[in-house]
């Protein structure tokens, strides 16, 4: 669709073999290497949720054994959490992108840059070890005192590994915001910032306040565990409700980790293919803030039957309530983006769609769970799997193969076959529904979580939900096909492909190492569709 | 196709048709919202579709009117819903005066029913229909949590406290109950039934099962431990008396109050020097070890039915003869 030629020199050329990209300071390198551990994680996760779903078929625990099933849902959280919706979106596409928007040669401290990555590959491959020495059955949330006390499996090695890996997150946040406030381009003001850095700024504000805590939690944990500090066990004289607490003061600000940044891939693609700026920028903006804020607020909302105070409860299902206003708030801004638009349809496009019907049921099912007298019912049922699952795959994962869509041109230099990717947007989002949709009527039915066996009327709806599974499955798969594809047989993109506004499209694709030729200087807001003229490609 | 599968569970407590009507609310306001959403985005991507690639949107920034409509009136619906949903709440949390208590522990993996007369069962759990049943129960070991789904009930069960949850049963039947609290190897096996039955039934089940009472035991107990030596009932032993105290508050040493509760009890047994007890000596050992959660918990409801203080001139009569077990009180609930 272009006739410009590759550039002679892009970041990718510059320098050849595995020395170079294990010892490059070039923040697109570190977003590529941090794709390809997390892609790897995400199939391990996949595997462990395919053991999940096949022994759910049949309501005997017939497929594997008890431990063995605790064990695979636990490393599916483990994997799925801390090494794939955390780093996704601000680690691969944040580190590859952010720079670029804001007219930046690299990150603030590009040497902490891959520090941060050979922490988080420390941390993966610790995880992997204690995978392979038998893996982990507490569930992903370690809850104490089984963790702590009575487990026999590898918790205090994967307490280490989220331990270490949290400092990858802290170290990422730390270099986000200091690039953010300190490297932006002249005439970058904040106002004119793309709306997905101010969801990577919001983000690293969260990880590096909250990501100390669940360091120290997991500390915690492994000390009590290892040397018997009575910190969390009764009989020891601790108090296992503290460990919930100290777990969701930092794991539900890491939902928002998880899910601002496809926040922000969402505002970028919506606009682009749109032609229009994005409805209220100022509003989707701060509504990040305000998430980023809120969201400290609300952990306790994972404990209303956990024995606190019902006047504690009310509190923090109040709060819970308000969070969800910025949500909306961003979605009606989204929905407005659309109007009287010049809407083209492309890939990244059909992704974001897919984004926003999947977010849309999983922000308004946490209203059902805000809700204290509904929560007693649905608490620890599927209805809360089926909630997070829309949230953190149809939200998080749905934004984060928008992005990868939006960018991959820019990445790669290479296009990838459009009508393959919106068929892969189809099936995900069919298979996804299929998966987990059965899994809300199940969980208002009763149907506990965590169960390798459960009662035989629950079965239709767990058969529907593993064949979901499986169309799942295929949709993922094919997107790795036409990627990987489009690596040597793609077009070539030139520099911008969706004529998109934004810096990082007015360099060359791939680009060049130091990203521009000469600092560019910024002169109007992030998505001035309405005011250019298009220049036909 | 799906017309063999339930949607809802069975409705068999009193408070099951309150949560399902909240729940079909909020069902139907999220759905408008869903649907709103839904709608306007495909109508939008299809009125406004541009093959080309190459037209341009209008130049809409934003609308502050708009910003403030879709934020101010969400937040009162979602007020809405709070003010129900924890109205509803506090109906499920507090038990009314006047329950039919049941002691539980759970434990890897099985659920144990104590019943003040004496009966105890395993995974099954006998209740009266139509009277408020109030279940006290802890855990041995790790965390569990008691769910009635037909009763829409939950409570985690956690070592070291007490929880509970209360329910009055609508319907005679068999019902699912649950571990909801993942605890090791068989959680999913950690599973029984909720027997509900007509009085009458219930009566002839309850009697059918002999043993001793649970506060004829807690005086066992209370003898077998020797706290009897210094729990005097007329206060002159060299620990408070115990008679009256259920449900009265305490002056510690400290100068705080404690409400004589449960927990306060538990604690004061096995922890005795942490909340000591306002002219008293720490003379007190710990009985950590040497008396399990069931014993606890006929020791609580010995306490219990302990009858109140005596004016001082008929205490010493009552500390001479062993104060008969009577009339278990039932009344004021502990939270």
């Amino acid at each position: 669709m272009t006739t410009t030629v590759l550039p002679r020199v892009t970041y990718l050329n510059v320098r050849h073999g595995l020395a170079s990209w294990l010892l490059t300071k070039d923040h697109k390198r570190i977003g590529i290497m941090y794709l390809i551990v997390v892609s790897l994680a995400f199939f391990l996760g996949a595997i462990f949720a395919a053991g999940v779903r096949i022994e759910l078929t049949t309501p005997q625990g017939d497929f594997v054994s008890a431990d063995t099933y605790n064990r695979m849902f636990t490393m599916h959280g483990v994997f799925m959490v801390f090494f794939v919706l955390i780093p996704v979106v601000p680690a691969i596409l944040g580190n590859f992108v952010m720079p670029l928007m804001i007219g930046a040669k690299d990150v603030a401290f590009p040497k902490l840059n891959l520090l941060s990555w050979y922490v988080f590959v420390l941390g993966f491959s610790l995880a992997l070890v204690a995978l392979l020495s038998g893996g982990v059955d507490t569930g992903w949330t370690f809850y104490t005192p089984y963790s702590s006390n009575v487990s026999n499996s590898n918790v205090a090695l994967v307490g280490v590994a989220v331990f270490i890996t949290g400092f990858s997150s802290i170290l990422t946040g730390l270099n986000f915001m200091v690039t953010i406030h300190r490297m932006r381009a002249p005439g970058m003001t904040w106002f004119r910032l793309p709306l997905f850095v101010w969801a990577l700024y919001a983000t690293s504000l969260v990880m590096i306040l909250a990501t100390p805590v669940i360091a120290i939690t997991a500390g915690m944990l492994a000390l009590e565990r290892v040397f018997g500090f009575g910190i969390f066990d009764p009989r020891l004289g601790g108090d296992p409700v503290l460990f919930q607490h100290l777990f969701w003061f930092y794991s539900h600000p890491a939902v928002y980790i998880m899910i601002l940044p496809p926040m922000g891939v969402i505002s970028e693609v919506i606009a682009c293919f749109s032609r229009k700026n994005v409805f209220g920028y100022s509003f989707v903006a701060f509504s990040s803030l305000a998430i980023a804020i809120f969201g400290f607020l609300v952990w306790a909302h994972h404990l209303f039957v956990a024995g606190i105070s019902p006047y504690s409860a009310m509190v923090f299902s109040f709060l819970s309530f308000a969070v969800a206003i910025p949500s909306a708030v961003k979605t009606f801004n989204w929905t407005a983006t659309l109007y009287q638009g010049a809407i083209w349809w492309r890939a990244p496009l059909i992704w974001v769609f897919g984004f926003l019907g999947l977010f849309l049921v999983g922000g308004l099912t946490g209203l059902f769970l805000a809700s204290l007298g509904l929560d007693v019912h649905l608490h620890d049922t599927y209805f809360v799997v089926a909630h997070f699952h829309y949230i953190m795959v149809g939200g998080a994962i749905m934004g984060y193969f928008a992005g990868l869509h939006y960018w991959w041109p820019k990445i790669t230099g290479r296009m990838y076959s459009d009508s393959l990717a919106m068929l892969s947007a189809l099936l995900v989002f069919v298979g996804f529904n299929l998966t987990f949709f059965p899994q809300f009527i199940l969980g208002y039915l009763g149907m506990p979580r965590r169960y390798h066996a459960y009662s035989a009327e629950f079965q239709v709806l767990n058969v529907l939900s593993s064949a979901g599974a499986s169309i799942l499955a295929v949709g993922y798969g094919l997107i790795a096909v036409y990627l990987l594809y489009s690596l040597w047989r793609g077009e070539e993109a030139g520099a911008n492909p969706w004529l998109a506004t934004g810096l990082e499209w007015k360099t060359e694709s791939p680009p060049i190492p130091e990203n521009f030729p000469e600092t560019p200087i910024v002169n109007e807001g992030a998505y001035e569709y309405s005011k250019r003229e298009i220049k036909v490609a | 196709m799906l017309s063999g599968i339930p949607l809802f569970p069975e409705q068999a407590s009193t408070i099951a048709p309150a949560v399902d009507n909240l729940y079909f609310f909020v069902t139907a306001v999220t759905a408008f919202f869903a649907l709103l959403v839904v709608v306007l985005v495909t109508i939008f991507a299809i009125k406004y579709r541009d093959k080309t690639g190459e037209k341009v949107g209008a130049p809409i920034t934003g609308s502050l009117p708009l910003e403030l409509g879709w934020s101010i009136i969400p937040f009162f619906i979602a007020m809405g819903i709070f003010g129900w949903a924890t109205v509803v709440f506090f109906d499920l949390v507090r038990a009314p005066d006047q329950t039919l208590e049941i002691y539980s522990t759970g434990k890897r993996w099985m659920w144990r029913f104590q019943h003040l007369d004496g009966q105890s069962e395993l995974n099954e759990l006998h209740v009266p229909l139509g009277r408020p049943v109030k279940v006290i129960f802890t855990s041995e070991d790790v965390l569990h949590s008691l769910y009635v789904p037909a009763f829409r009930v939950k409570a985690d069960a956690i070592p070291g406290r007490y929880s509970s949850i209360w329910f009055t049963a609508t319907r005679v039947g068999e019902y699912h109950l649950f571990c909801a609290e993942y605890c090791g190897t068989r959680h999913s096996g950690m599973i029984g039934r909720v027997v509900v039955q007509e009085p009458g039934e219930y009566q002839a089940w309850l009697s059918g099962g002999g043993g001793l009472s649970m506060s004829a035991r807690g005086e066992q107990l209370f003898q077998q431990l020797g706290c009897v030596g210094c729990h005097l009932n007329d206060g002159s032993g060299r620990g408070p008396s115990l008679a009256g105290k259920y449900g009265a508050q305490e002056t510690l040493a400290t100068g705080a109050t404690v409400n004589v509760d449960d927990s306060y009890i538990r604690e004061s047994i096995l922890t005795p020097q942490l909340k000591l007890v306002a002219g008293y000596q720490p003379l007190m050992p710990t009985f950590q070890g040497l008396v399990n959660e069931e014993g606890l918990m006929s020791l609580i409801e010995y306490i219990k039915s302990l009858p109140g203080a005596r004016p001082p001139a008929t205490a010493a009569q009552a500390s001479a003869a062993a104060v008969p077990a009577t009339a278990p009180a039932q009344g004021s609930s502990p939270r």
